[in-house]
C-alpha cells in the first residue's frame, strides 16, 4: 500500500488528475454547469479529435521525435478521399470512406516514414518540410476548395449518435457521437501496443537510447518506419472524423492543431526527449486542455484568454516535471561524485 | 584442443577509406579471460561491433559455435552466444531493471507481444545469477554505474552466454568496484564462459587477463601470455615507441610556496587541509573515490568555496570565493570529467581553447577578432600536438587522449601560476597518456605550479615530486615518490578510516 502511495505521488498522471479534478471543482462552483449531463457529453464531443491526435502525437513523442505533419496528412488524406468521392458521385456507407483514409494515409505516413527511418535529421525538421509538401499538394494538385456537400455515409456517420443527454436545469441538449467509439477503439489499440507489444516497448526502448536499441537487437529502422505508417493512419482516422462531424470538407481547418495536440501530450507527462509516458498521461493531458478550452466560457471568461490560460498551463506543466528532474539530478550531484 | 567460442579470421573493415581493421585474427577458447589491448583508434571497438554484429567486415570469417560466418547479424550473434558490455552499458535509463534485463530475450525469441508476468520471471532469474539485489521496478536512469554494469552484466549472462565481450568495463568504478568485477569474472569461468577484457589499464589487464591480444593501426601486434610480457613490452607493442619509466625530478624549485593552505575545509567532504606547493613543482594528491579529493580541488579552484581555513597565494591570504576568482589569481583547473566539465564538444576545436581567453580577443569595439582568435587555437593545437587535420573541426571528432590536450590548451592559455589537474588522464590511452605527463613536467620545469589529483598510483608516483594520500576527508600521509613503492600508497589510501586518528 505504502508502495503504491508512493508510486502515485511519483507520477505525473496523479498530479494532472488532481489539477484537472481542482479545475472542475472551481468551474462547477462559478457556473454550476460543469458536472451536467450535457456539459459531460459536450466535452467527451470535444475529447474525440484532439484525442486520436494524441495518440499518434504521444506514440512518435515516445521513439524520441516531435511530429508537426499530422494536420497536414491527415488534411491531405481526408480531402483526396472526399473529393474523390464526390466526384463519383459515391453514396454507399462509411465504411469505403474509412477505407480509403486508411490506406491513403499509411501511405502518407511512409512517406514520412521513409525520410525518418533514413536519414539523421530530427523528426521535427522533417515533418515540418513533409506537413508543407502535404498542404502544397492538396492545395496544388487537387486545387483544394471547401467542399460543402459530402457523400451522405460519411454526413450519417457525422450525425449518429450513441445518445442525447439533456440538461435538466436548461433544456439544453447534448449529443454522444458515435465517433467517440472511434477515440476509444484508437486509445485501446494503442494502449496495447505500447504496452504488450516488443514493437510497443521497442518504442520506448528507441526514445530512450537508439543506439542501445539497435544493439539489443530492435530492428530501429523499420520500427521507425512503421511507426509513422500507424501514425498516418491514425491522424486521418482523426481528420476523417473531424469532416464527417463538420458535415463539410474544410481543407484548412485542422492546420495548426498541431501544438495544441502536442501541448497535452507534454502537459500529460510524455518527455520532449523520448522514452517516457503514459497513454493515461496522454489522455489526461487532451482532457485538461479540452476542459479548459470548452469551460472558459461557462464561467464568463473572455474567449482570448483561452491562449493565455493554455500557456500557462504548458508552463506549470512542464515546469512542474522539470522541477522534479532537477531534483532527482541533485540527488547524485554530477560535479562533485563520492 | 578444445573448440573455440570464437575465432575471428583475417578481419578487414573499412570506413569511407579508412581501413580500420586490417587483417585481424583473434581466438578465444571456452572459460578464457583474453584481453584485447591497443591505443584509442586502434580498432578494438570494429573488432567488437565485428564479433557482436553490428559492423559487417569487408572481409575474413567469423567462426561461431563450428559455423562459419562471412557477417553476422546482432540477433544471430547474441543466439550464438556472444554478449557485449559496452562502455555505456546500453541499458534504456527510461526503462525499469526489470525490462532491461528481460527485453533482449523477448526480442530473440521473436515475439510480437509482450508478458511483463514473463519478463519478471526472467529478470529474477537473471539477478539471482550473480546474487544481485535490486529492486526490479526501479528505472535504470537512477541507479549507479556499478549497479548499471551489473544490470549489464546480468542481462548478458541470461542467454546462454558463452563469451561476454567487455568493452573497458573499469573506467568509471572504484578499486573496490573493480574487484567485486574481477570477481564476477571468475565466477563465469568456472562456469566455462569465456571473458574478453578490453582494456589499456596495465595493472588491471595483468591482474586478471589468461592471455593477451593486442592491436595497433587495425593490425595484429601479438597474441601472448602474460607472462611474455611485461609493462614496457606491453607499451610498447600497443604504441610502437620506447617509453622509459622514470621518476620526475624537479629542476628548480622555488624558496617560496606559491600556494599553501591553512586547515583548509568544507562540510562533509575534508578538513584540515594543510599543503604547500612551490613553483616547478608537481605535488600529487591521491585518495579512493569519497576520500575528499575532488572537493578539495574544486574548492581550491573556487567551485565550492572552502567552509574553514585560508589559501594563501604568494604568501599572502586570498578569497577564492569563486571560479573567477580563482583564475584570477592564476589558478587553472583541468576537470575530472572533460565531457562534461571542461568542453562544448560540438563546438570547434580551436573555440574550445581560446574560450578561457576570450575577452583578450575582443576590439574595443566588442567585436570578437576570429582572425586572432584562430591563429591564437592554431597555435596550441601545434604545441600540443593535437591530432586533428583541422583545427576547425568539432571536438567530439577527437580521442579522448586529444581531448584532454584541448582542456590543458584551454587552460594554458590563460597563462596559469597555479595548474591542478583533476584525473588528468582518465579514459585516455596509453600513448596519449605518456605525452600529457610530458607536457605536465615541462610546464613544472618552466615554472609553474602543478597539483595532479589522481587515483591512478603509479600516473602519481611517476611523475610528481611528492604525493599527499586523503583518506576520509584527511591528508593522512605525505610520501617521497622515489622511496614509496605503489603498494604501500594503495594501503595508506584504503585504510579504513575509523584506525586512522587524525592526521597521520
Amino acid at each position: 500500500m505504502a508502495k503504491l502511495v508512493r508510486k502515485l505521488t511519483k507520477s505525473n498522471e496523479f498530479y494532472l488528475l488532481l489539477v484537472i479534478i481542482a479545475v472542475s471543482i472551481v468551474i462547477q462552483l462559478r457556473s454550476g454547469q460543469f458536472f451536467s449531463a450535457n456539459n459531460l457529453v459536450d466535452l467527451a464531443n470535444a475529447m474525440v479529435v484532439p484525442g486520436i491526435f494524441a495518440v499518434g502525437a504521444f506514440m512518435v513523442l515516445v521513439a524520441g521525435g516531435i511530429d508537426v505533419s499530422f494536420p497536414a496528412l491527415a488534411s491531405l488524406s481526408v480531402y483526396a478521399t472526399t473529393r474523390v468521392l464526390v466526384d463519383a458521385g459515391y453514396t454507399g456507407g462509411v465504411w469505403l470512406p474509412f477505407l480509403m483514409v486508411i490506406v491513403v494515409g499509411a501511405i502518407l505516413g511512409a512517406f514520412n516514414g521513409l525520410f525518418t527511418s533514413r536519414f539523421v535529421v530530427p523528426v521535427l525538421i522533417i515533418t515540418l518540410g513533409t506537413a508543407s509538401v502535404f498542404s502544397g499538394v492538396m492545395q496544388g494538385v487537387f486545387k483544394s476548395v471547401q467542399i460543402p456537400n459530402l457523400p451522405q455515409g460519411m454526413s450519417d456517420f457525422g450525425r449518429s449518435t450513441l445518445f442525447v443527454a439533456t440538461n435538466p436545469e436548461s433544456g439544453l441538449t447534448s449529443n454522444m457521437p458515435v465517433a467517440f467509439l472511434i477515440l476509444v477503439a484508437v486509445v485501446a489499440v494503442a494502449f496495447v501496443v505500447m504496452r504488450y507489444t516488443t514493437f510497443g516497448r521497442g518504442l520506448y526502448a528507441i526514445g530512450g537510447d537508439e543506439s542501445a536499441a539497435a544493439r539489443a537487437g530492435f530492428k530501429v529502422r523499420k520500427i521507425k518506419f512503421w511507426l509513422f505508417v500507424i501514425v498516418g493512419i491514425i491522424a486521418s482516422l482523426a481528420g476523417l472524423v473531424r469532416t464527417s462531424m463538420m458535415d463539410q470538407m474544410h481543407p484548412t481547418n485542422l492546420l495548426g492543431m498541431e501544438l495544441m495536440v502536442i501541448a497535452a501530450v507534454v502537459l500529460g507527462g510524455a518527455s520532449i526527449t523520448g522514452g517516457t509516458g503514459t497513454l493515461t498521461g496522454t489522455m489526461l493531458g487532451t482532457l485538461l486542455i479540452v476542459i479548459v478550452q470548452n469551460s472558459m466560457i461557462l464561467v464568463g471568461i473572455p474567449t482570448f484568454w483561452q491562449g493565455f490560460a493554455l500557456g500557462t498551463l504548458i508552463l506549470v506543466g512542464t515546469g512542474i516535471s522539470a522541477v522534479q528532474l532537477t531534483r532527482s539530478r541533485k540527488r547524485a550531484p554530477a560535479l562533485v561524485q563520492g | 584442443m578444445v573448440d573455440n567460442v570464437i575465432a575471428v579470421r583475417d578481419i578487414g573493415k573499412a570506413f569511407a577509406g579508412v581501413q580500420a581493421l586490417d587483417g585481424i585474427t583473434l581466438e578465444i577458447a571456452p572459460g578464457e579471460i583474453h584481453c584485447l589491448a591497443g591505443e584509442n583508434g586502434s580498432g578494438k571497438s570494429t573488432l567488437i561491433k565485428v564479433m557482436s554484429g553490428v559492423h559487417a567486415p569487408d572481409t575474413g570469417t567469423i567462426e561461431l559455435n563450428g559455423k562459419t560466418f562471412s557477417k553476422l547479424s546482432p540477433i544471430e550473434a547474441i543466439s550464438n552466444g556472444v554478449q557485449v558490455i559496452y562502455q555505456d552499458f546500453s541499458v534504456f535509463p527510461n526503462l525499469t531493471v526489470m525490462e532491461n534485463l528481460a527485453l533482449n530475450a523477448e526480442l530473440a525469441a521473436h515475439r510480437t507481444f509482450v508478458s511483463w508476468k514473463r519478463m519478471r520471471a526472467v529478470a529474477e532469474e537473471a539477478i539471482a545469477k550473480i546474487n544481485f539485489t535490486i529492486d526490479l521496478d526501479e528505472k535504470v536512469g537512477q541507479l549507479s554505474v556499478a549497479q548499471k554494469q551489473l544490470v549489464a552484466i546480468s542481462r548478458a549472462l541470461m542467454s546462454d552466454a558463452k563469451l561476454i565481450i567487455m568493452d573497458e568495463p573499469t573506467t568509471a568504478l572504484t578499486k573496490r568496484e573493480v574487484d567485486a568485477l574481477f570477481a564476477i569474472i571468475l565466477d563465469l569461468k568456472a562456469r566455462g564462459i569465456a571473458t574478453l577484457f578490453v582494456s589499456h589499464k596495465l595493472d588491471e589487464v595483468f591482474e586478471i587477463s589468461e592471455r593477451f591480444t593486442i592491436i595497433r593501426n587495425g593490425k595484429s601486434v601479438i597474441t601472448c601470455l602474460p607472462e611474455e610480457l611485461d609493462h614496457a613490452t606491453f607499451s610498447h607493442h600497443m604504441t610502437g615507441r620506447e617509453f622509459d619509466d622514470d621518476h620526475f625530478v624537479p629542476e628548480h624549485v622555488s624558496e617560496e610556496p606559491i600556494l599553501e593552505t591553512r586547515g583548509l575545509g568544507v562540510d562533509g567532504a575534508f578538513a584540515d587541509v594543510d599543503l604547500t606547493l612551490r613553483k616547478g613543482e608537481i605535488l600529487g594528491i591521491t585518495g579512493l573515490l569519497g576520500s575528499g579529493r575532488t572537493e578539495l580541488a574544486l574548492s581550491l579552484f573556487g567551485s565550492k568555496p572552502a567552509d574553514s581555513g585560508k589559501i594563501l597565494i604568494n604568501g599572502e591570504v586570498v578569497e577564492v570565493g569563486s571560479v573567477r576568482a580563482a583564475i584570477a589569481h592564476g589558478i587553472g583547473y583541468v576537470p575530472e570529467d572533460r565531457l562534461t566539465e571542461g568542453l562544448f564538444l560540438e563546438r570547434s576545436i580551436s573555440s574550445n581553447i581560446v574560450i578561457s581567453e576570450i575577452d583578450s580577443f575582443v576590439s574595443k569595439f566588442g567585436a570578437l577578432d576570429q582572425r586572432k582568435a584562430d591563429a591564437e587555437g592554431q597555435r596550441w593545437v601545434d604545441e600540443l600536438k593535437i591530432a586533428t587535420p583541422n583545427p576547425a573541426n568539432p571536438v567530439n571528432t577527437l580521442s579522448g587522449g586529444n581531448q584532454q590536450r584541448i582542456v590543458l590548451a584551454k587552460w594554458l592559455a590563460t597563462h596559469p601560476k597555479i595548474l591542478i589537474l583533476n584525473g588528468p588522464t582518465v579514459g585516455v590511452d596509453i600513448g596519449s597518456k605518456h605525452d600529457i605527463h610530458r607536457i605536465l613536467r615541462t610546464l613544472a620545469s618552466e615554472g609553474l605550479g602543478v597539483i595532479i589529483i589522481s587515483d591512478d598510483i603509479p600516473e602519481v608516483i611517476q611523475n610528481c615530486n611528492r604525493v599527499m594520500a586523503m583518506n576520509a576527508g584527511r591528508i593522512v600521509a605525505e610520501i617521497d615518490p622515489r622511496t614509496t613503492t605503489e603498494s604501500e600508497l594503495a594501503e595508506l589510501m584504503s585504510k579504513d578510516p575509523s584506525t586512522i586518528d587524525g592526521k597521520g
